[in-house]
């Protein structure tokens, strides 16, 4: 096992190195002189022929790409056009919002789906399957601002038991941690739950016409025992899967989410930098989101061979 | 007279909850007595699975409802049993064993963690008693290096032993009545031979009735004490072992012990001289499994493997399963590349040609396949499904058409079948169709991969007389694989055993399979179940010799 996590992280290294490649042609690639794209149209020339020193745009190609990955590995992501800030500090300032969602909205999506999952499989055909798919309908047909605006008209607007928009950092305490992340984290989720719900479904309905479910039976042991011990951790691959999958996808749907309830997480950044044109922090951002997919599908594939003996590397 | 443990009266089950609904069993009364086994046999489709599955109660709910008679077991009624008594009733009071021994156990679960869920539910032993027990138990059904297996995940035993776990799952807490469901169905002979052995000497020592369901007449010669034949989920009729096989009333029962294909070979044809059609010289394929660090495996599937066919004949490969029978014949097909020796197809080398060059030689040589219901394409049709080989290389559309009608016609389908889908035939009419697949391109070799193993006795017996019947007419060729000794011993001129991939023993038909000279071959025709019966003229085979 260690020995497969070692070899899987170091079949990473050159992937990550693919990213790295593609983010630094990504400037020198765009038509036109990267110190004029950077240094944007009212730029003087001696503003440019800077920009172009700092750069070391005047070096060979192959040389700027070392250096450039030599400062990477030292955690210098460059400074940003805009603030003037560097961009690691940017981001590690904005990242607590945008993983607290993350995170809380992936759990309370297994913790809601998983069982309505396995419910409605067990019932399949009956009134609560159908409820159950009816409302993965609605999940998935309804856009994530849309639910997030009538959460917040009743529960912060007209109930107003928790505010209306903001973070604060869990180090300022759980509680007001707590009642601004729950509605962002709901907002979230209901996409989640509905595709999690359905894959966990299908799995679920294939697992249950599996012949040692009906040993399972045949030997007596309570519904709860064949559903939990038997089937659900046969149905598991498929929806881990999914989970993972769906955990990058979450990124994406962290944009809209910090729009509407106005946090400062790094989704938010990503648009303003793009908006800006703001090349480094692109950079950086589009670094880090590899980096997320690659450790995701890592733990995917660590998790399958904990789930399924047969499956082995 | 011994105490009656299953007692089924008067059984009827239909299809949904309608009470006038189509009636899968229709009235079946069965008893089955403390030490008693009774074999229920029939074609698929005759309901018996249903029987056994009603007296478990794992009838899939609301498809299948039990709606009238009654089963009792040990004088309690269990149509009308809550489904709490009947998770208490199962495993203690009756047990089943299934099918597939292959996908029977949990695949995430250790096995005997999955033997230990069984004491866990129906007793109060601590951790320590119950894998005493369960280690005990595992000794009792003959598994080797028990706390091995006790710790192993099911894809690391072999058939055999899986089912020997579910066996032992099955009787771990003595039940009065084990219901086993073609449980050795799935299993090569020699393994299969082992299993029935261990369920008869298990039912010997603890007095176990057993409801025995097979549709393999050689099985029931084994095991039965009494035999009820089974049909359109009614019963055709029960009585002894002895009487059902020498003395069956009914003209199903006649039917279907005739079909039984006999194990002494059919009379040999002469010899001929017709040119050889096919040969493989030193046949061999390995294959290779590369590790990530770049450690290899070398598997051979098929070593040395050398055969000879001449038109008009019939040459049979048999073996168990793994014996690389398959691979010898998907190797000769070219449907895989051999990674040795050669093939000549009519004279011709084609073992090193490259795809495209062995394009014109592909229509000599045909393949039909084991399962009708995954050989062919759901959603094509019949017509289209049989032209599609002929105008590939280059026939009319109209006329290959054509061509379909009448090779349906030659394989006894009606012409008008073209138009229909796979979907609207029976099994034995898809396999009657995959062969005029087949014969669309007036192929001069036929290989037929298992062609019968998936079909009832009765149709298999149609399809051999079809095969048979279309080699006289057409004066093909045939290389027919096989596990199953009785068919190669009515359809082969010549049989090759192979074991290990590798051929044992090669002879004429008639000398291989009644004066074998390899132990292997030996040991392959002493386990074929229900040797001592010549089924289809109603005696035991020493009669028959006389």
């Amino acid at each position: 096992m260690l020995g497969y996590l070692l070899r899987r992280i170091l079949a990473a290294i050159p992937v990550m190195g693919v990213v790295a490649l593609f983010v630094f042609l990504l400037l020198r690639l765009t038509p036109g002189d990267p110190a004029a794209i950077l240094a944007g149209d009212n730029a003087t020339p001696e503003q440019l022929e800077r920009i172009r020193t700092s750069l070391g745009l005047n070096e060979p190609l192959y040389t700027q790409f070392f250096t450039w990955i030599g400062k990477l590995l030292q955690g210098d992501l460059g400074v940003s056009l805009i603030s003037n800030v560097p961009v690691l500090k940017m981001i590690s300032q904005r990242v607590e919002p945008s993983i607290s969602i993350a995170l809380s909205t992936i759990i309370l999506a297994i913790v809601v789906a998983v069982p309505l999952g396995v419910i409605a499989a067990w019932k399949h055909g009956t009134w609560i399957d159908r409820f159950v798919m009816g409302l993965s309908v609605v999940g998935f047909s309804v856009p994530v601002f849309v639910i997030g605006y009538v959460l917040i008209q009743i529960f912060a607007i007209e109930l107003r038991w928790v505010p209306v928009q903001g973070f604060r950092s869990i180090t300022m305490g759980f509680g007001p941690f707590f009642e601004r992340i729950i509605l962002p984290t709901c907002t979230l989720s209901f996409i989640y739950v509905a595709l999690i719900a359905r894959m966990t479904r299908a799995a679920m309905l294939d697992v249950l016409g599996e012949d040692y479910v009906r040993t399972a039976r045949a030997k007596g042991i309570s519904e709860t025992g064949v559903l939990l011990r038997h089937a659900l951790r046969n149905a598991a691959v498929p929806v881990i899967t999914v989970i993972g999958t769906g955990f990058a996808l979450l990124i994406s749907g962290v944009v809209v989410t910090e729009s509407v309830f106005n946090l400062p997480g790094i989704g938010r950044l990503t648009v303003d930098a793009v908006l800006a044109r703001d090349y480094p922090v692109i950079q950086a951002m589009i670094l880090l989101t590899s980096l997320i997919y690659v450790t995701v599908n890592l733990l995917i594939d660590v998790a399958y061979t904990l789930l399924d003996p047969r499956i082995r590397y | 007279m011994k105490n009656i443990v299953l007692d089924i009266d008067n059984l009827v089950v239909g299809l949904g909850k309608n009470p006038s609904g189509q009636r899968i069993i229709d009235g079946v009364s069965l008893q089955v007595r403390e030490g008693e086994t009774l074999c229920v046999v029939g074609e698929s489709g005759s309901g018996k699975s249903v029987t056994s599955l009603t007296v478990m109660g794992l009838l899939q709910k609301g498809a299948l409802v039990p709606s009238g008679g009654s089963v009792k077991l040990v004088g309690e009624e269990l149509l009308t049993a809550t489904d709490k008594r009947l998770r208490q009733l199962r495993a203690t009071r009756m047990a089943m064993i299934f099918q597939e021994p292959m996908t029977a156990l949990n695949p995430v679960v250790p096995v005997g963690r999955q033997i230990d869920e069984v004491l866990r539910a129906h007793t109060d032993l601590d951790a320590r008693a119950r894998r005493q027990k369960i280690l005990a138990m595992m000794e009792h059904v003959r598994l080797p290096d028990v706390e091995r297996i006790f710790a192993s995940y099911p894809h690391r035993l072999s058939g055999g032993q899986r089912q020997r776990i579910m066996i032992a799952m099955a009787l771990v807490l003595e039940p009065k009545l084990l219901i086993a469901d073609e449980p050795t169905t799935a299993l090569d002979v020699t393994t299969q031979k082992q299993i029935l052995t261990l369920i008869r000497d298990l039912q010997r020592d603890h007095g176990t009735a057993v409801l025995f369901i097979t549709h393999d007449m050689g099985v029931v010669a084994e095991i039965a004490d009494r035999v009820a034949v089974m049909r359109y989920g009614r019963l055709v009729e029960t009585g002894t072992l002895d009487s059902i096989l020498r003395t069956p009333t009914m003209e199903y029962t006649r039917n279907l012990l005739s079909s039984v294909p006999s194990l002494v070979p059919r009379a040999p044809r002469a010899e001929t001289e017709e040119p050889v059609v096919l040969e493989a010289n030193e046949l061999g394929k390995v294959y290779r499994e590369r590790s990530f660090l770049g450690k290899t495996r070398e598997v051979a599937a098929a070593k040395d493997v050398t055969l000879t066919l001449r038109k008009g004949r019939t040459l049979g490969i048999v073996g168990e399963s793994g014996s690389g029978k398959s691979t010898v014949a998907r190797c000769i097909v070219r449907l895989i590349d051999p990674t040795s020796g050669g093939v000549r197809l009519a004279g011709r080398e084609i073992s090193d040609l490259s795809r495209r060059l062995l394009q014109p030689h592909r229509k000599k040589i045909q393949i039909i396949f084991q399962d009708p219901y995954r050989s062919l394409n759901p959603r094509v049709t019949v017509g289209e499904t049989i032209a599609e080989g002929p105008i590939n290389y280059g026939m009319p559309r109209a006329e290959a058409l054509a061509k379909a009608r009448d090779l349906l016609e030659l394989v006894d389908l009606p012409a008008d079948a073209v138009s229909r889908y796979p979907h609207q035939f029976s099994g034995g009419q898809r396999q009657r169709i995959a062969i005029a697949r087949a014969l669309a391109l007036d192929p001069d070799v036929l290989v037929a991969d298992e062609a019968v193993s998936a079909l009832d006795v009765s149709v298999q017996a149609q399809v051999l007389e079809l095969l048979d019947e279309i080699q006289k007419r057409l004066g093909i060729a045939l290389l027919f694989i096989t596990h199953d000794l009785r068919v190669a011993a009515q359809i082969c001129d010549d049989v090759a055993v192979m074991q290990h991939g590798r051929i044992v023993e090669q002879g004429p038909a008639a000398q291989v399979l009644t004066h074998p000279q390899q132990a292997y071959t030996k040991a392959l025709l002493d386990a074929a179940p229900g040797r001592g019966w010549d089924f289809a003229n109603f005696r035991p085979v020493e009669v028959a010799a006389e």
